[in-house]
């Protein structure tokens, strides 16, 4: 597809930010959790490379640009799993109120 | 700093404040990973060794030691230029990606690699790709004007060389063979490998020789 997703020349997107050689590799606790279940997630065989490529050029393009890299992954995960019937969009937006709930509790 | 929507890069930091709201990133992370284990579609230890792999153990120092080594052995240097992977699998690399083609930079040619789709990177050779690396400013930029773009990382490609740029994809990968700097001579394998820094195996900067 022809969307903001594929950026090659396009112009005006500023310049680059920089960053030192030997920051974390994932600078904050979600990142890193969000990496290793997108490959726990292909791992168990729910998605190849395409089908996380189709899922996030269907992401919006003001969601895709103002969202950082690993939420891209987590984006794709949630479209595909929901798409495969794995669970619902309810089931998630259910658990995530109670692991919030949770955490908001427990201070974790 | 706690909405969905506003990715302040901070908010990490500030988590487990009492009066703090939970990161919604990792409330949704927490979600879809809850929802697979009670399905037992998850498999824990597979998911932290990859994290521990790809956060501690496969990095450019894999590269580096690709680089050092064609630099030092011919019939090395032939094989990584005409079978990257090959190459590549002699060394501690990951062998969870496809093809490599790794390109050498001469006296009339300068190489720099890019994914203008999204992130595709040598991750066998030098670990995860830095932020730069997988933003809108890099990809869309360097395939139109990859000597500003090289220039902003402080090297400037001399006028008379050719520069050639390689958008990846997820079927092959490229790296960059930078050129051996003058003044190397006699330098081991170890040493040669320390000037070799992530950012010439994508081909933004130079090696540049020891001071």
């Amino acid at each position: 597809m022809d969307g903001v997703h594929d950026c090659g020349g396009v112009e005006g997107y500023g310049p680059i930010v920089m960053e030192d050689e030997n920051v974390p590799k994932f600078p904050e606790p979600w990142q890193r959790m969000a990496f290793g279940l997108h490959w726990g997630v292909a791992f168990q065989g729910f998605w190849n490379i395409d089908a996380i490529r189709h899922a996030m050029e269907r992401m919006g393009a003001i969601e895709y640009l103002t969202t950082p890299y690993y939420e891209h992954w987590l984006r794709c995960n949630e479209i595909l799993l929901v798409e495969k019937g794995v669970f619902t969009q309810e089931e998630i937006k259910n658990k995530q109120n109670e692991i919030r709930a949770a955490m908001s509790a427990g201070g974790d | 700093m706690t909405k969905e929507g506003d990715h302040n890069h901070h908010h990490g930091k500030e988590h487990g404040h009492h009066h703090e709201p939970p990161n919604e990133l990792e409330v949704r992370v927490k979600a879809i990973e809850a929802l697979m284990a009670e399905k037992g579609l998850i498999d824990p230890e597979g998911i932290a060794s990859i994290i521990d792999a790809y956060e501690n153990k496969i990095g450019p120092q894999i590269g580096a030691r690709l680089v050092a080594r064609a630099w030092l052995d011919p019939k090395y240097k032939e094989l990584a230029l005409s079978d990257g992977k090959a190459a590549a699998d002699q060394l501690d690399a990951s062998a969870l990606q496809g093809d490599l083609l790794i390109v050498e930079n001469t006296p009339d040619l300068h190489n720099v690699v890019v994914c203008t789709l999204c992130s595709c990177y040598p991750w066998s050779v030098l670990g995860l790709p830095p932020t730069w690396y997988k933003s809108m400013q890099y990809r869309s930029r360097v395939v139109r004007e990859p000597r500003a773009v090289i220039k902003e990382f402080g090297y400037e490609v001399p006028t008379k060389k050719e520069v050639r740029v390689w958008d990846s994809n997820s079927e092959l990968r490229y790296m960059v063979l930078p050129e051996r700097p003058a003044g190397t001579e006699g330098m081991s394998e170890d040493e040669l490998m320390k000037l070799v820094t992530r950012d010439s195996m994508i081909g933004v900067v130079d090696v540049k020789a020891p001071a």
